[in-house]
């Protein structure tokens, strides 16, 4: 079988799972990153602590890819500056734009968004939009520059699954983009569906830092995410409509 | 000056290398803006804060 690459920024993965490290112990960081095996985490930038606690770079294996977030943006301009702080941070020039006005459901700024990954991407950073999913703003984020759009799939930390299985498909669908679902995918049979479709991967934070046992639901999400893109690169099996067909011959029967 | 949002007194003539020691923060897994533009790394030593700066010092943390 064809060795099965996922490019992105100018990088090859062969994990199709973006892993994040929020509202966990960064001592679980090491274990969740081996048994996702995630090549990519996701971090965010915030005003540092100087009481000497482990910082969290301490915890993450070497060769994995940083994605910083710009959360707590809540415009173009504040994404920008978050951006710039995370690249001084030296860890690479991957940033995912994250900008919210709305503190209750936490929905992305669309129009804000599309401003803020033009500006990124003239200095240079490979940026990865989380957005609502909407054909229009996605096409506007390819034109801007875009390395791959992100859709949410429900409200950020819902753990509620594909509440926009029909908006996502049309994204898959018609962008070029890779399509890496972002936000509110809960559990692994989510995570596989979308890669069902057809998605390019898939980012999830909240369903392992809130399982009973996080490095093995990292685990679980990892097997999920393998087997929905290994069935969405085999083809799936027709759907019938009506009736059935019978899966074993129709002739030689027991009967008279 | 203030630090990340808190009122501080320091003597004149202290350096972004000297605060960032004094204030507990390890130089090489920090990012500083001092009044909103970002201070580069070989600068630290050079930047001499000023009463009435404005500096933010900022780092990775776990997110999603």
């Amino acid at each position: 079988m064809e060795q099965d690459v996922f490019k992105l920024g100018g990088q090859e993965f062969s994990s199709r799972f973006i892993l994040g490290s929020g509202k966990y112990n960064v001592e679980l960081i090491q274990a969740a990153v081996e048994q996702a095996g995630a090549q990519i985490i996701t971090l965010a930038v915030r005003r540092a602590n100087s009481d000497g606690a482990g910082n969290i770079l301490d915890y993450i294996p070497q060769g994995v890819t940083l994605l910083p977030n710009t959360s707590g943006a809540r415009d173009a301009t504040e994404a920008v500056r978050i951006a710039r702080l995370s690249r001084e941070l030296g860890c690479g020039n991957f940033v995912k734009v994250e900008i919210m006005r709305d503190s209750k459901y936490l929905l992305p700024d669309n129009p804000e968004t599309v401003k803020a990954t033009e500006l990124l991407t003239k200095e240079g950073f490979v940026v990865l939009p989380y957005m609502y999913p909407d054909l229009n703003t996605a096409r506007d984020l390819v034109n801007a520059g875009a390395a791959a759009v992100m859709p949410l799939a429900a409200p950020i930390g819902s753990n509620k699954g594909l509440a926009t299985r029909e908006f996502i498909q049309i994204l898959i669908d018609e962008i070029e983009l890779p399509i890496i679902v972002d936000a509110g995918i809960g559990r692994p049979s989510q995570a596989c569906e979308v890669m069902e479709m057809g998605a390019a991967a898939v980012m999830a934070n909240t369903a392992i830092a809130t399982a009973g046992d996080i490095p093995q639901m990292a685990r679980a999400f990892k097997k999920a995410i393998e087997a929905g893109r290994e069935a969405y690169l085999s083809g799936l099996g027709r759907v019938r409509e009506r009736g059935a067909e019978a899966s074993s011959p129709l002739t030689g029967f027991l009967r008279d | 000056m203030k630090i990340n949002g808190e009122q501080k007194e320091y003597p004149a003539g202290l350096s972004i290398s000297e605060m960032l020691i004094r204030e507990g923060f390890v130089k090489e897994r920090v990012a500083v803006e001092l009044n909103a533009e970002i201070v580069a790394k070989e600068n630290y030593d050079a930047a001499i804060l000023k009463d009435e700066d404005v500096v933010e010092v900022v780092s990775f943390m776990g997110g999603g």
